[in-house]
């Protein structure tokens, strides 16, 4: 080190002089609980099971999501439709349980573009916070949209999807 | 009699509200400096930031270890508490006023050996410091309260070194005389404030005032990652917060030092050329002073941000073999130029 480097001083007033040039720059904090950080379209958020026009599950426990999770956060059970609930699942399967676990999630959206249904999207919400682990495995009483409050996704469909649905031949597009 | 008790509960109730706002301006100078907003949602801005912590120090939970001694423990923050608040004494805050006839002075005391009184009193902190990590009877505690004595008791040479070039200057070891020998500097008489005659003196007793003061980058009796928190990690509650409490304390008596002694105290530039009655100055003094003292303030937490913590060696070796040479050097320089200019 020369001389003025071991003086220390100079290099303390250099470092002086550049935090106070911070404390006129303009603070770069949201204040969250009044406003919110805009999100990407494209975002990532909490998973959603859609349902179709006539509000049965359109997800037909197929296992697809599963197989193509790579944080395996994604278990389901498969059950058979009974007489009666047509209005219920859309097909003749359906999942009996359907469960991710939020803290494995990674949020990388394979389980989406695995869905043959159309049926898992990731949507614009996001996971609440808890204190226990217990409450992040989301069952179907969190992921299934209601009938009564869609969760709109049309941001999320890509173009792929979006030809995909046109392709009418195609027995769920019908 | 009565004036002086009024002037005492007065000047304890400003240094203990200005102790307690140091923590909010300390919390928002950082935000500020760090692109953040900082408290704001006790009060408009956060002002009442600091009443919500000290409502929170009080409801926390108090432990005394078993092991410990509990008198020593509890007397720990106490001297800390006390010897913080006790230095104010002597600082002159104002000239005089003069009501009826009657001329009275805002120095408490004009002890004649008003320097020695400041340094003695910061001295006795220590024992504040040194009982606290002791008798918590937690060896990251000892080992924190002794890097702190360590500290101070080395930096305290380097500051007492600093002072002695001032006082021969000055001739004096009364802060009161030492503030009036600064009066009316630039305007008439051409007086200037000390730091334009001592600079180095005035740097190494800055650099000493951070180091007594425990603040950044001389913070090492609290350094997280090795000593857990310090020679405080027992204590909680109330006891932790008056440690913290007289920390800012020392800071705005340091401030108040240092602007009494090198920035002309309650002096201010042609303040005997504005032609108004004796009072009204005497305020304006004080008000002058007393912005002096938050730049100084100001000026603790700015470095705060700034310069990271120091490592124990190089703190010794800054004290020992840079500070204490440069200001025993600077006694030197000082006597040779009085010499040569009488």
């Amino acid at each position: 080190m020369t001389f003025m480097e071991r003086m220390y001083l100079p290099a303390i007033l250099g470092g002086v002089v550049i935090t106070i040039k911070h404390l006129f720059r303009k603070s770069a904090t949201i204040r969250y609980p009044e406003k919110e950080r805009e999100i990407s379209d494209i975002w990532r958020g909490q998973h959603v099971l859609k349902r179709d026009e006539k509000g049965a599950e359109r997800c037909t426990a197929c296992g697809l999501c599963a197989v193509a999770c790579p944080a395996e956060a994604i278990t389901m059970v498969a059950a058979e439709r009974n007489k009666g609930e047509e209005n219920l699942y859309r097909e003749e399967k359906y999942a009996s349980t359907y469960e991710i676990n939020m803290l494995r999630c990674i949020f990388c959206g394979l389980c989406e573009e695995a869905c043959p249904k159309e049926a898992i999207f990731l949507t614009d919400r996001i996971i609440p916070t808890d204190y226990g682990r217990e409450s992040f495995v989301f069952g179907k009483d969190k992921l299934v949209e209601p009938v009564n409050a869609r969760i709109d996704v049309t941001k999320r469909q890509t173009p792929a999807v979006l030809e995909f649905k046109t392709h009418k031949k195609l027995s769920h597009n019908k | 009699m009565l004036y002086y008790t009024i002037l005492c509960g007065g000047i304890f109730t400003i240094t203990l509200t200005i102790a307690a706002y140091s923590t909010y301006a300390e919390r928002k100078v950082a935000a500020f400096l760090q692109d953040r907003i900082g408290p704001d949602r006790a009060g408009p801005f956060g002002i009442l930031q600091p009443l919500a912590d000290g409502l929170k120090f009080f409801m926390k939970e108090e432990i005394i270890p078993n092991v410990s001694n509990k008198f020593l423990f509890i007397a720990g923050p106490c001297i800390a508490m006390l010897t913080a608040l006790m230095a104010g004494v002597v600082i002159p805050w104002g000239g005089t006023l003069e009501y009826d006839g009657v001329i009275y002075s805002l120095q408490i005391a004009d002890l004649n050996i008003g320097i020695l009184y400041v340094f003695g009193i910061v001295s006795i902190g220590v024992y504040g410091i040194m009982i606290g990590g002791w008798s918590s009877n937690n060896k990251f505690s000892l080992l924190g309260a002794i890097r702190a004595s360590a500290q101070m008791i080395s930096y305290e040479i380097a500051m007492g070194f600093s002072i002695i070039a001032m006082i021969m200057m000055t001739g004096t070891l009364s802060l009161g005389e030492i503030s009036a020998q600064q009066a009316g500097g630039m305007g008439g008489d051409w007086n200037f404030w000390n730091v334009l005659y001592q600079p180095v003196g005035f740097i190494i007793f800055l650099i000493c005032a951070f180091a007594e003061c425990n603040r950044t980058p001389f913070d090492l009796p609290e350094c997280e990652t090795e000593l857990v928190g310090g020679y405080h990690t027992e204590y909680s509650s109330m006891k932790l917060g008056f440690y913290l409490f007289a920390e800012y304390i020392n800071m705005f008596i340091s401030s108040a030092v240092i602007a009494t002694l090198y920035f002309g105290g309650y002096n201010f530039p042609f303040m005997n050329n504005l032609g108004l009655d004796h009072n009204t100055i005497t305020i304006i003094g004080s008000l002058i002073l007393f912005g002096k003292i938050f730049f100084f303030i100001f000026f603790f937490m700015w470095i705060r941000w700034t310069v990271p913590r120091f490592r124990y060696d190089q703190l010794m070796n800054l004290g020992w073999k840079i500070l204490i040479p440069l200001s025993v050097a600077n006694i030197f320089a000082t006597g040779l130029v009085m010499i040569l200019t009488k």
